[in-house]
């Protein structure tokens, strides 16, 4: 349908057309196509040195022929064309500049740490705001057993209230002959790993809360906190606090602390938008949202840590002075990791 | 159509425009994905991982009834985690920046500043999408769960949460609460094929076109035309081909496809000579 060029034509053209510009480059852009899609499907592996030095060269070739076309031509199915595959190679030469290890290790070493240490403030606050709620509920219940009703849902207390017996009570730390009748079971796995999805998901939520001003992630804190103090208070009022604390202890501290850097993150982004201060207020949040994303990914790795904690080292070490050791161990663990000085990442 | 319309549809496509400058100096001109996109983008996302996890649940109770362990439980538990945390950031990650819903609608996620998308944002654009999607829901949850609470506060809950849900109506980027966090876009990233020249050698065609003919269009109508013509539908071309001929006055000669493939080319070669001399006619009512 479409007849060929006639070449004894062409000579006759004016000197620039559009149509021998595009017979020109047009090699250029095939090949360019070819390389970025074998780019997108295999990575940089599959290419040869040649095709990686080739990339660039292509890319400009590429470029300059977009802005060519936009001030030459009105062929919209070029210009579609030539906008896509800019568009496409931008992304792909400018995309990646390390590899996927190099990522990692430079998170682990540096990022996550740095991240965390930024939001030492909001860290404190949050801290802070579990620590009151832990002793409002744990003043109150002390004082009057029947607030631990409002504080602990039925089911998550399972039987763990004012009303049980100190045997009981024992028995759900652990120890005592309830405690070992139930040893045989196995189902430890299973339960480390409910909690640590549970856990994960209430720290995602108590981030992503964050975004309203950082109001109910502070609310949130403060509920986990007041649940904690009302156990705390039946406990010792049955003379068994000291056990409770290492019960707590062993994975607490893992967990507490990742529980505080999330509602952290979240108060980092509430209070971002709220006062963005020199910056624009999009660019504060963006900014807020970067730190806070490295510090997640740490909180869900430091849960976890907790959920193995939790599900097998409290189930199997029923020592309480051990419990203490291995908390105490664990919280000193991140508080230097996190808080340690040490050289910036230069590159 | 009148030129008030066609400005409009100008400036309406102008809006979703947004500059994008790369070192070399060049504008991609990124295009902000529409709200329906990135609905339908969701929710092929959605029935993917459901299904996805339908066969993963089905693998893990066939090995699990198999062996008799309980580690498959664990296994599957922290698959479903893992599948409905990571689904997104894993995708997003890749060199392609987009899902697998994301690719199927030809959009992607870049970061707003034209720097590389980094990790740490498709991480944080990702999890305040828990919120997004679940806080509605679980607002509907409690509020049937527990019958105290009456029907219009509900309804206020629903409704405060799903204005942070449906954040993205309310701002020209159609950005996400998650994007805004991150700092990211989502703009059109479709591949378009390299079609078939049409426009070779104009001075090879038997109809010739005088300047006059030629005037009555500019480049909208132009690439109107290019469209039919790719488009190959006779019905269409005899229609535009008609119109064309009733407005130049020329008589019903040559076949559909000839008249109107000679008049693109010499329509196109004018409009082009005219835009090297600094000439742009964005459509029949601009002068010429």
């Amino acid at each position: 349908m479409i007849p060929p060029a006639a070449p004894a034509r062409a000579l006759d053209a004016p000197s620039f057309s559009t149509s021998r510009f595009r017979a020109e480059r047009e090699a250029d852009w095939i090949a360019f196509d070819l390389l970025l899609s074998r780019l997108e499907k295999k990575g940089a592996a599959a290419l040869t040195s040649d095709e990686l030095l080739q990339l660039p060269l292509l890319y400009r070739a590429t470029l300059s022929s977009l802005s060519i076309a936009r001030a030459t031509s009105l062929d919209k199915a070029l210009l579609d064309h030539l906008e896509a595959l800019s568009i496409r190679g931008y992304f792909l030469v400018y995309g990646v500049r390390e590899s996927r290890w190099n990522r990692l290790r430079r998170f682990f070493l540096y990022d996550w740490p740095a991240a965390v240490r930024s939001v030492w403030k909001e860290t404190l606050i949050i801290s802070l705001i579990i620590l009151f709620g832990a002793l409002t509920s744990y003043s109150l219940v002390s004082n009057n057993p029947e607030w631990y009703f409002n504080f602990v849902d039925e089911d998550m207390a399972g039987g763990r209230d004012p009303r049980a017996t100190v045997e009981y009570l024992q028995s759900t730390l652990g120890h005592g002959k309830a405690a070992a009748a139930k040893k045989g079971e196995s189902g430890l796995h299973v339960f480390a790993t409910y909690l640590f999805t549970h856990n994960s998901q209430v720290s995602i939520l108590s981030f992503a809360l964050g975004f309203a001003f950082g109001v109910p992630t502070m609310m949130l804190e403060y509920y986990q906190g007041m649940g904690l103090g009302a156990m705390m208070a039946v406990f010792s009022a049955k003379g068994l606090g000291y056990d409770f604390g290492g019960w707590l202890f062993i994975h607490g501290t893992t967990e507490l602390f990742a529980a505080a850097l999330s509602g952290a993150a979240g108060l980092r982004i509430g209070t971002a938008v709220v006062f963005p201060g020199a910056r624009g207020r999009l660019q504060a949040a963006s900014d807020a949202g970067r730190t806070t994303g490295k510090v997640m990914v740490g909180v869900i790795l430091m849960l976890f840590a907790a959920g193995l904690l939790e599900g097998f080292g409290r189930q199997l070490i029923t020592d309480t002075m051990l419990r203490y050791a291995i908390g105490s161990l664990m919280l000193l663990f991140w508080l230097a990791y996190y808080y340690i000085p040490r050289r910036e990442d230069v590159t | 159509m009148t030129a008030a319309v066609n400005a409009k549809s100008r400036t309406a496509r102008a809006k979703k425009i947004r500059q994008f400058v790369t070192p070399e100096g060049v504008d991609l001109e990124l295009k902000i994905a529409s709200a329906g996109l990135r609905f339908s983008a969701l929710l092929v996302d959605m029935i993917l991982i459901q299904l996805t996890l339908l066969l993963f649940s089905l693998l893990m109770l066939w090995i699990g009834l198999a062996s008799q362990s309980d580690t498959t439980v664990v296994v599957w538990m922290l698959g479903a985690f893992l599948l409905r945390t990571f689904w997104f950031i894993g995708f997003e990650l890749g060199s392609r920046a987009a899902t697998p819903g994301k690719r199927l609608m030809g959009i992607r996620v870049v970061a707003r500043d034209g720097g590389r998308l980094t990790a740490d944002a498709v991480v944080a654009r990702n999890l305040i999408r828990e919120l997004e999607i679940f806080l509605p829901l679980m607002m509907l949850g409690t509020g049937i769960a527990e019958d105290a609470v009456s029907g219009w506060l509900i309804l206020a809950g629903v409704l405060w949460s799903l204005t942070l849900s449906l954040f993205l109506l309310f701002n020209r980027d159609r950005m996400r609460m998650g994007d805004l966090i991150a700092g990211t876009w989502v703009v059109m990233a479709q591949r378009v094929k390299l079609d078939a020249d049409i426009g070779v050698d104009a001075a090879g065609d038997a109809m010739v076109f005088t300047e006059a003919e030629l005037a009555v269009y500019g480049i909208f109508e132009l690439q109107e035309l290019e469209r039919v013509l790719r488009g190959r539908d006779p019905r269409a071309m005899r229609e535009v081909a008609d119109a064309i001929r009733a407005k130049i006055g020329r008589p019903v000669a040559e076949e559909d496809d000839v008249f109107l493939l000679s008049y693109y080319r010499q329509l196109k070669a004018r409009l082009e000579r005219k835009l090297l001399f600094g000439k742009r006619r964005e459509d029949k009512y601009a002068s010429d």
